[in-house]
């Protein structure tokens, strides 16, 4: 089984320049500044199914194309790494363990985009990423793979680490340009999309750190071998691999760079199965925004479309695993109160609503819960669900509590009836 | 007054973006790494200095959880309090911590200890969940928290 992300990734000593060159790193750039125009990269991209590992599986390659042909210069690219989704822990290992893939990366999507300026914007706790991206970016200008005129090709890409002061609304693309942009990192108005007005009204395309680090084996390989990485059932839509991960009450809680495509049961094989006694409740298949999966889904494929039957998505593909002897109505108010606290207030329904469901999360939780309480968190998951909101950030956080009452309604309802939480 | 070096350091970063709105958050955080924390005067300078209207900065300065706008401790512990630190137990060793670092009662999230060493913030996932619980002292991350490794931790910062 082929792991291209990781296979080089050294969390404890990452590869400098010379060792990722030994191993083939800046091919994939010299290649494509050579011999292939950025349509060229584009189509290539297009044709391997790469979709954003962000959590919302656009298809990249479509994403880049969004740019209109005459669109002005300068144009943008960011690079999302502000890795907060609660639960998510996949950015950090290449980043940290291989910080030159992601720049690889990020270069050939910059020149795909006929992007002039790139910048990262990086979490402000990843401070060793920081040190690591520093180094590795002082590195890649030395050797002349940024700066003007890179390999002698005509083509200048100036890169810049920003480091970001927290919040987790900065995540969200637009949110993330106001970021850069020196505000307050509200979300923005679509349309405009980024690609036509982004960061300081130019065109911009947002990539996460997975995904960019998927692009120089994409170039190097070819998008055929990129698209037969993934399972048979996802190669329709997706391809390549995943970073998959588990947290939680398992043996062994861990990151694999697995086949896309891959079930939760592989994934939780691999984390050992569950602690001790404890039995599985269900689990959230990609972070806090996503519904909760139970033992008869185990076998759906974690690719971008198949968790749709079942009522979910892979979101991150980091899963976070309930155990029979954790409260589930505990577990959705600790993600209720980490949604309402970074809420930007920008929304009336996402600051209001949040709130109010926090609140009653905690009242059921301290024995104070009261008949139609849950009618109330439903009537909220809707109110503040998809549509009604300029983000994803309230809609992400009805997914868990949606499907909590839907898998768990009974450990509600006992929370009201016995003026207590029962597992306390 | 900016400092020579704030100055010097906030310049830099002028040269990596079009617009002189866009090193508010930069020029914040270098005023914080020399000073603390960024006081209304703090604010002030950087407003001149950036030619943005100081309630703008002000906004932004509010908006971001690492910006300190009243005076923090020689050390700051981030605690992780989201789901997967939770599932793991965090609230246990997160009253062991407070009960370590009070005097009389348990020190509150949001407080500085009496002798000014530590200052005890919430933080948002730190994307270590596989290590849960985990905490950050200022730019060190610590993971796999227990009581007896969180006195061991404390000990290293004075």
């Amino acid at each position: 089984m082929e792991t291209p992300l990781t296979q080089n990734a050294r969390p404890d000593c990452p590869p400098d320049r010379a060792a990722y060159e030994r191993a083939g790193g800046y091919q994939a750039l010299r290649i494509a500044l050579r011999n292939l125009t950025p349509q060229a990269v584009i189509d290539e991209v297009k044709k391997s199914n790469l979709r954003g590992r962000g959590g919302a599986g656009f298809p990249t390659g479509l994403k880049w194309s969004l740019i209109p042909k005459d669109a002005p210069h300068p144009r943008y690219f960011a690079a999302n790494a502000d890795e907060m989704e609660p639960g998510t822990f996949k950015d950090r290992l290449l980043l940290e363990g291989g910080p030159h893939q992601f720049l690889e990366g990020l270069m050939l999507a910059s020149y795909a985009t006929k992007a002039d300026v790139a910048y990262i914007f990086l979490r402000g706790e990843y401070v060793l990423a920081a040190r690591r991206l520093e180094q590795a970016i002082a590195e890649a200008y030395a050797a002349g793979y940024l700066g003007r005129n890179i390999l002698g090709s005509g083509y200048s890409l100036e890169l810049y680490l920003h480091s970001s002061v927290g919040r987790y609304m900065c995540g969200e693309e637009t949110a993330l340009m106001n970021a850069l942009e020196g505000k307050r990192a509200n979300p923005r108005t679509k349309p405009p999309y980024p690609g036509t007005s982004g960061l300081w009204g130019k065109p911009t395309t947002v990539n996460n750190v997975e995904t960019l680090c998927c692009v120089p084996h994409i170039v190097n390989r070819g998008a055929e071998w990129f698209r037969n990485l993934a399972n048979t059932s996802s190669r329709a839509k997706d391809g390549g691999t995943k970073l998959y991960g588990a947290s939680g009450k398992v043996k062994r809680p861990g990151l694999w760079e697995l086949p896309m495509g891959a079930t939760a049961r592989e994934v939780l094989d691999r984390a050992g199965g569950m602690r001790g006694d404890l039995r599985l409740r269900g689990l959230l298949p990609g972070g806090a925004s996503t519904d909760f999966m139970t033992e008869e889904h185990l076998d759906v494929p974690l690719d971008f479309t198949q968790p749709q039957k079942v009522g979910t998505r892979m979101g991150t593909g980091t899963m976070i695993v309930l155990d029979d002897r954790t409260c589930p109505v505990g577990m959705v108010w600790n993600l209720e109160q980490f949604f309402a606290r970074e809420s930007c207030g920008w929304c009336t329904p996402c600051w209001s609503g949040l709130a109010w469901v926090e609140r009653i999360l905690r009242a059921l939780e301290e024995g104070q819960g009261k008949p139609g309480d849950l009618e109330r968190l439903e009537f909220q998951t809707r109110f503040f669900g998809p549509g009604r909101t300029f983000c994803a950030l309230a809609p992400g956080a009805a997914e868990p509590l949606q499907s909590a009452l839907k898998y768990f309604r009974e450990d509600f309802e006992r929370h009201i009836r016995e003026q207590r939480c029962p597992w306390s | 007054m900016l400092s020579e070096e704030e100055r010097r350091e906030i310049e830099h970063e002028l040269t990596r973006y079009p617009t002189r709105q866009a090193v508010s958050i930069d020029a914040m955080k270098i005023v914080q790494k020399h000073r603390g924390w960024v006081s209304d005067e703090a604010l002030r300078d950087i407003a001149e200095f950036l030619q943005l209207p100081m309630a703008d900065l002000d906004g932004v300065a509010t908006f971001y959880n690492l910006i300190f706008r009243k005076p923090v401790g020689r050390h700051v512990i981030y605690f992780c309090d989201s789901v997967s630190c939770w599932i793991m137990g965090a609230p246990r060793q997160h009253d062991h911590l407070c009960e370590r670092l009070g005097a009389g009662r348990p020190l509150q999230a949001g407080e500085t200890t009496t002798d000014g060493r530590f200052t005890l913030l919430p933080i948002v996932c730190l994307g270590a969940c596989d290590h849960a619980p985990v905490m950050m002292v200022d730019s060190d991350l610590h993971t796999d928290l227990t009581p007896a490794r969180i006195d061991r931790i404390l000990e290293e910062y004075n």
